[in-house]
């Protein structure tokens, strides 16, 4: 790969399978998995439950490992890579946003926003994670714990936590598959507004239509494969 | 940012809700740690206090002492020291307090001279140990005169004198507090002995010379020096070094015992951290994930869990120090029965530092076991909650750390025990403990699993499936109660063996009743008395003391002398007490050669018969000659016969039997054995036998008993006391891994709450898994104890194996109980709240 299309191109899945081993079975989750998603891009992975999304979404987020094929993140190949060399490259370049948030129940708010930031050993953490948590409107609420915040506040101090480090990509999944309809478009909302203030590249994972429709690009797995991929202007529009 | 202060402020800020989780681990650490520390201390103490206090203990700078008065050689030698001498005589005798009408066996000190040089001989009123010396005064042992109800005025009659008491004698000097209980201290001026005509030919005398030595004078050069000479006269010199070592010997296995029984405290402590921090581990694995999700490395997760650990550790460690050292003020009140001398509460710097580095070591070392796992949790657990990685399962530093928790073990038994062997067998033991606990579990596991009773009721299908099912705690808990279930058992088997055996004595027509230092003009008399208390004589035999002078051609100078005889000393230098009969008693059985029962003619060679052990002890078979020395005359005799002796019940044993026709007209005395059928009559008979003949020792088996029991109940005491160190370690490993697996249970609880299930129902399901995890821990744990008492009863302590079951039961039934009690507790927070409430919160 050339690298000076590596910066341009901000993720390069090329032939990615995975397989698991599931007792005597071999599981084939993902098959010859193939695309390039540019920098500042955003894209939905879509598909029905159990079609590999959030398996695809940790293989490209490094969480995981592909069986066979490459993947280039922000110009760097994964595979050669160890699990500390893959830590350090998502704490530099990489945000997450999960469906169940993923907040550290022993941390409040504000410690849970200043961790990727920490972690980076950025000066000043404490006042980026209050702006954030300000910005996605929970100032009141910086020092209370997880436990002590309804499902939409927390994913939004999870939205605070994956903007914290100003990353390259974002990797979302199902980031409003736990909450009801109008805290899902206040949260989308913000999702995509710190997204264009940032000029993050955002790769979302979800089966809803609606949510998939606001990005530029829409790539459809079905049975582990790639079935579609256009861009959102190309698609049909249904409803 | 600094890298380490960012994850020192992390592990603070993720410790902080979740410290109350560890109060367990804390607890596990603070005990085993405080057992340590009390026991080292009160060691310490012990060896500091022998060394300050031994020569007080001893009395004087030197002691010569023998069972038979000193030669003059031996007498010249010890004369020509300079400086102040005294001596002591030292015998058992029956004793009869005429004001309370009561005889007890007794041990009398008759002392000559200003004994003791160092130290004191206390006494209530104070002034009578000045005064005992003066006249015909007795000092009789404050529990005696407690116990009898005497007071200073009343007299004692010993042998045929009657001394007036003068005052309660609170030390015995030179003894330790246990030996009082078989026979309590009478002193008495030795110039009023041989008044009580206690002192015969054969009568059990010990003598002792004391010397108190002026400064120039080394006491360990000059026994060096006359060892030898002495030893050849059957005496042996003491000096307050050689009391030391005896001492410091003596408390070794008090020390080994109590430093085991820190070490079990410790090692459960050792499953309450590891079981603990497995736990908290556990609980923590998505906040860990969503760590390295967030880009953190392996290595840093580990550090601050790592940290958490450390300092919760090293703050129990301290909190243990303190309580050990705040306990160790107990331990020598607890241990006064057993000690010769008072033992100081100081604190002791080296066990303090000592608790400090084990319980460092222990905490880091089984907290890594658990630890280490934090390393490979995946970040893709944050994505697919139950994602396993399959690399953990063999990881090669987790056998390291196995390893080395071994090794560590394993060297700690050595440096306490001083005996590798020792240490190596302890160890396996241990580990084969929890082997078998282990794998009980794992038995448990399968067998529901396989023959899973599917048509139980929901209750108990739920509750037998949670044994096995994921998150179950079934290993942790039955290893944990299991082990502490062990170490308690095995204390009570072990205590009741021996109580048991001593016992056992008496069963039947065995003998119970011991005669002796009977005059031959004494005997007829005493037989008639005996046949007035209907009680039957079952042995009565004369003894005769006598010397060994040579055997095999050599004397017995030379055969001491040579370093390479196949001898023992015991067997060479003892004062033989010989018995003469026709017959080869039922407690005996003859092995080899002839027993020659009489001899014909006064000049027939004299045919002896020995015990194998004791022919064994002089390396001598059938033929081989043996010069004796009988109070002066010399007397040659032929070995023909070797027997082997039961030694299990009461009677008169003999190393050495003459025929009859050869001894009659030497100076001799009797011993009968009888059998009282119970208390009263012993006590009447006692009465009458000491009133007509006070030189006659009546010793029965009763009293004997009643004396083992109590030095028992003092042992069984301090063992107690310190296997509570044990228990109660257990309980917190018991209570720690029960909360803990709280946790891994509520969810399931709440969500049975929520689709209908009743209070009664949830607490049954947790009844039955608890209940079964104590009954199989339990068993598990008593048989394995079984198996270990049965190998000490056996091997080490030579104890016949039975087993009373009414203490095992209990301890079963407390355990599960404890275990079903806990585990039902455990759900009272589903119960209470409402579900709603409860999944808040989960």
């Amino acid at each position: 790969m050339d690298k000076s299309t590596l910066m341009e191109e901000i993720l390069v899945v090329r032939d990615v399978s995975k397989h698991y081993q599931s007792g005597e079975k071999d599981l084939t989750v993902l098959q010859q998995i193939d695309f390039t998603i540019q920098s500042g891009e955003r894209v939905a992975i879509v598909g029905p439950s159990g079609s590999g999304k959030t398996t695809l979404l940790g293989l490209c987020a490094g969480l995981d490992m592909p069986s066979t094929g490459t993947i280039a993140l922000c110009g760097t190949m994964l595979n050669p890579l160890t699990e500390d060399e893959r830590a350090f490259l998502r704490n530099k370049h990489v945000g997450f946003i999960f469906q169940n948030f993923q907040l550290i129940p022993t941390l409040t708010a504000i410690e849970n926003v200043m961790i990727p930031l920490e972690l980076k050993g950025t000066k000043g953490a404490a006042e980026t994670a209050r702006k954030l948590l300000e910005r996605v409107r929970l100032g009141d609420r910086l020092h209370h714990y997880p436990a002590q915040l309804s499902g939409g506040e927390q994913q939004r101090v999870s939205l605070a936590r994956a903007f914290s480090n100003a990353p390259s990509i974002l990797f979302a999944d199902e980031p409003t598959g736990n909450l009801d309809d109008e805290t899902s478009h206040g949260v989308e909302n913000l999702l995509f507004e710190l997204n264009r203030e940032q000029g993050t590249t955002l790769v979302i994972v979800t089966h809803d239509m609606e949510l998939a429709r606001k990005t530029d690009r829409i790539i459809q797995l079905k049975g582990g494969q790639i079935v579609q991929d256009a861009a959102v202007t190309e698609l049909p529009t249904t409803r | 940012m600094n890298r380490v202060s960012f994850l020192i402020k992390t592990a603070i800020r993720d410790s902080r809700k979740d410290r109350g989780k560890l109060i367990m681990f804390m607890s596990s650490i603070i005990l085993g740690i405080a057992a340590l520390v009390a026991i080292n201390s009160f060691n310490d103490n012990l060896v500091r206090d022998i060394d300050n206090q031994a020569k007080s203990l001893l009395g004087a700078d030197l002691v010569v002492s023998g069972n038979r008065p000193a030669s003059e050689a031996v007498r010249a030698a010890f004369d020509s020291l300079p400086g102040e001498k005294a001596t002591e005589v030292e015998l058992f005798s029956m004793a009869y307090f005429g004001s309370a009408d009561e005889t007890q066996f007794v041990k009398i000190k008759a002392f000559e001279g200003n004994f003791p040089f160092y130290g004191e001989i206390l006494t209530d009123p104070e002034d009578a140990a000045g005064r005992f010396r003066s006249g015909p005064y007795a000092l009789v042992d404050e529990g005696l005169m407690i116990q009898m109800g005497l007071s200073p005025g009343d007299p004692v009659k010993l042998g045929e004198s009657i001394f007036e008491i003068i005052g309660q004698l609170k030390n015995d000097i030179g003894a330790a507090g246990i030996s009082s209980s078989f026979a309590p201290p009478v002193y008495i001026s030795s110039q009023y002995l041989e008044e009580t005509n206690l002192v015969q030919p054969g009568s059990l005398v010990d003598y002792a010379y004391y010397a108190k030595l002026p400064e120039d004078i080394d006491p360990d050069l000059w026994e060096e020096s006359h060892r030898a000479e002495f030893r050849n006269d059957n005496m042996r010199i003491s000096t307050v070094e050689e009391e030391k070592e005896d001492l410091n010997e003596a408390f070794d296995a008090l020390n080994n015992f109590l430093n085991l029984v820190a070490l079990v405290s410790l090692l459960l402590g050792c499953l309450g951290v590891a079981s603990s921090v497995f736990i908290y581990i556990k609980n923590k694995i998505s906040s860990i994930a969503v760590f390295r999700c967030l880009g953190m490395k392996g290595r840093d997760a580990f550090f601050i869990y790592l940290f958490q650990i450390f300092v919760l550790g090293a703050v129990s460690v301290i909190a243990g120090i303190i309580l050990g050292s705040a306990i160790q003020v107990f331990l020598p009140m607890i241990m006064s029965d057993l000690l010769p001398f008072e033992v100081s509460t100081s604190m002791s710097w080296g066990a303090i530092l000592e608790g400090f580095i084990i319980g460092i070591v222990i905490t880091v070392l089984f907290s890594l076991l658990p630890l280490v796992s934090v390393r490979k949790i995946s970040p893709l657990r944050t994505l697919r909650t139950g994602f396993e990685t399959e690399r953990e399962k063999g990881d090669p530093l987790k056998w390291a750390i196995h390893a080395l928790i071994f090794t560590t073990i394993l060297t700690f038994l050595w440096v306490l025990t001083g005996s590798l062997k020792d240490a190596s067998i302890f160890a396996s033991g241990l580990l084969a403990s929890f082997l078998g606990l282990y794998l009980a579990a794992r038995l448990l596991m399968w067998a529901i699993r396989r023959f899973f009773p599917v048509k139980w009721s929901f209750v108990f299908r739920q509750g037998l499936s949670n044994l096995y099912r994921p998150n179950n705690q079934t290993r942790t808990l039955l290893v944990s109660i299991g082990l502490g279930t062990a170490v308690l058992t095995t204390l009570f088997i072990i205590q009741g063996l021996l109580l048991e055996n001593v016992s056992g004595m008496d069963a039947g027509n065995q003998p119970n009743m011991i005669l002796y230092g009977i005059e031959r003009d004494q005997a007829e008399e005493l037989a008639r008395i005996t046949d007035s208390f209907d009680m039957p004589i079952i042995q009565q035999l004369p003894i005769v003391t006598m010397d060994l002078e040579a055997w095999k051609g050599r004397s017995k100078k030379e055969w001491l002398a040579d370093t390479t005889a196949n001898i023992r000393r015991w067997a060479a230098t003892r004062e033989a007490r010989v018995t003469y009969r026709d017959y080869v008693d039922a407690n005996e059985e003859l092995v080899e050669g002839t027993f020659v029962g009489t001899r014909k003619s006064p000049g027939d060679s004299i045919f002896i018969s020995l015990g194998e052990d004791y022919a064994r002890g002089l390396d001598v078979g059938i033929g081989d000659e043996i010069t004796w020395n009988v109070q002066g005359l010399r007397m040659k005799t032929y070995v023909s016969s070797l027997r082997s002796i039961e030694f299990r019940n009461m009677q008169a044993r003999f190393f050495i039997v003459f025929p009859t026709g050869v001894l009659e007209n030497a100076p001799q005395f009797q011993v009968l054995v009888t059998k009282s059928p119970d208390i009263a009559t012993t006590a009447a008979y006692r009465k009458t036998v000491v009133k007509a003949f006070p030189n006659v020792s009546v010793v029965d088996l009763a009293s004997i008993l009643s004396s083992l029991n109590e030095i028992l109940d003092k042992v069984s005491y301090v063992i107690k006391f310190m296997a509570a160190f044990s228990i109660l370690t257990g309980l917190i490993v018991l209570i720690s891994s029960l909360l803990l697996s709280k946790f891994q249970r509520i969810r399931e609880s709440v969500l049975l709450r929520t689709i209908g299930a009743s209070r009664k129902q949830i607490l049954s399901i947790n009844a039955t898994e608890y209940f079964l995890i104590g009954a199989l821990s339990a068993a598990t744990g008593i048989l394995i104890s079984l198996l270990g008492s049965w190998l000490l009863a056996r091997f080490q302590l030579e104890l016949d194996f039975s087993i009373r079951w009414l203490p095992i039961l209990a301890v079963f039934f407390i355990v599960v109980s404890l275990t079903t009690l806990i585990g039902v507790l455990n759900s009272r927070d589903v119960i209470r709240k409402s579900p709603l409430e409860v999944l808040r919160n989960v």
